[in-house]
């Protein structure tokens, strides 16, 4: 069962904003605030469950967050930043963790797709910063087992 | 950090004009009988309760109508407008379309014969009853008042005993008192 979208963006509006905030400056956090929502609302009707709906959600606002970094500094005009503009989209990285379990997974691409660090890992995965580490260590741990 | 209510309401704003919105709602704290919460969707008003706490109607109405239920200023305007007209005295009639497209066709039928009855004037139980098929049914027709969605618009205050004894009224029957007096239909 999917909750009410009022109860999901009450619960989560304000860590979404803290969010932008840190990674885009308070004013285009504005706009990216109010695109993450719109892009929630979009899919909303389409979820099949209500699980993990906050790192779901954060999921949209990184996604945002790369477009956006993406979108300001074209890697031909400012080639130094080349480097943190060559992050591994999440369609990238998905299909290289698509084996993992879940949670590793989400820890995996958020890390190293999203540059996400781990407190904000641990929030979007509704668990600690000490968590997400964990995850994110083990997934990595598997993919190079899997894949040497 | 929390998000200004500037924000809060672009967004909520925008939501609406996007046309995203299975339901808005909002509340309308200042009437005669009280605080009112009014949802409506893409066809008319779908609720109206004189319990203004939107957590006891949230689930109940991404139930029926769809999970994207946001409290949104914008979509409620017009229902807001003839409602603020109608306590003033201003109107006798809503143009607002009532959504009951979720109720059993019971429901609706007499829903639909209760929305005939003119401002001022009142009718019983068992009238209603006998125009929806079944004179005996008064009891059950007292269910669907009981359990109208859309009160005031669906003017369930218009129905009382056969006495003429005001009855009964899911808002309780100082609400349904001056309604009536509002309309003139007792003095």
């Amino acid at each position: 069962m999917i909750p009410p979208f009022e109860t999901f963006y009450e619960a989560h509006r304000d860590e979404v904003f803290r969010f932008l905030g840190r990674r885009l400056g308070r004013e285009r956090a504005e706009d990216a605030f109010q695109e993450t929502f719109l892009r929630a609302l979009r899919a909303y009707p389409r979820l099949e469950h209500g699980d993990h709906l906050r790192a779901w959600v954060f999921t949209i606002a990184s996604r945002i967050v790369v477009d956006e970094a993406r979108r300001r500094r074209p890697q031909a005009a400012l080639p130094e930043l080349a480097a943190e503009d060559g992050l591994p989209a999440f369609e990238d990285l998905a299909p290289l963790t698509d084996e993992l379990p879940p949670k590793e997974r989400a820890a995996v691409v958020l890390r190293y797709g999203y540059d996400l660090d781990y407190a904000e890992i641990g929030a979007a995965l509704g668990s600690t910063e000490q968590a997400a580490r964990q995850a994110a260590s083990a997934g990595v741990r598997r993919l190079r087992k899997e894949r040497p | 950090m929390t998000i200004s209510p500037a924000l809060d309401a672009r967004f909520r704003d925008a939501a609406a004009a996007a046309e995203l919105l299975d339901v808005a709602f909002d509340v309308i704290d200042d009437t005669p009988i009280g605080p009112l919460l009014v949802g409506v969707t893409d066809r008319g008003v779908c609720r109206i309760s004189f319990d203004s706490d939107p957590e006891h109607h949230l689930e109940l109405l991404a139930r029926q109508f769809g999970p994207r239920v946001l409290r949104s200023r914008r979509p409620v305007d017009r229902m807001r407008r003839e409602l603020d007209e109608y306590f003033a005295g201003q109107r006798q009639r809503f143009d607002v379309e009532p959504d009951v497209r979720f109720l059993p066709a019971y429901h609706q039928r007499v829903l639909e014969e209760l929305a005939r009855v003119e401002y001022g004037a009142t009718t019983t139980y068992g009238t209603l009853a006998a125009q929806t098929g079944n004179p005996r049914a008064a009891r059950a027709v007292g269910t669907v008042m009981h359990r109208n969605p859309i009160p005031v618009v669906l003017p369930c205050h218009r129905v009382v005993g056969a006495s003429g004894s005001l009855t009964g009224y899911a808002g309780g029957l100082e609400r349904k008192e001056l309604l009536l007096r509002l309309e003139g239909a007792i003095l």
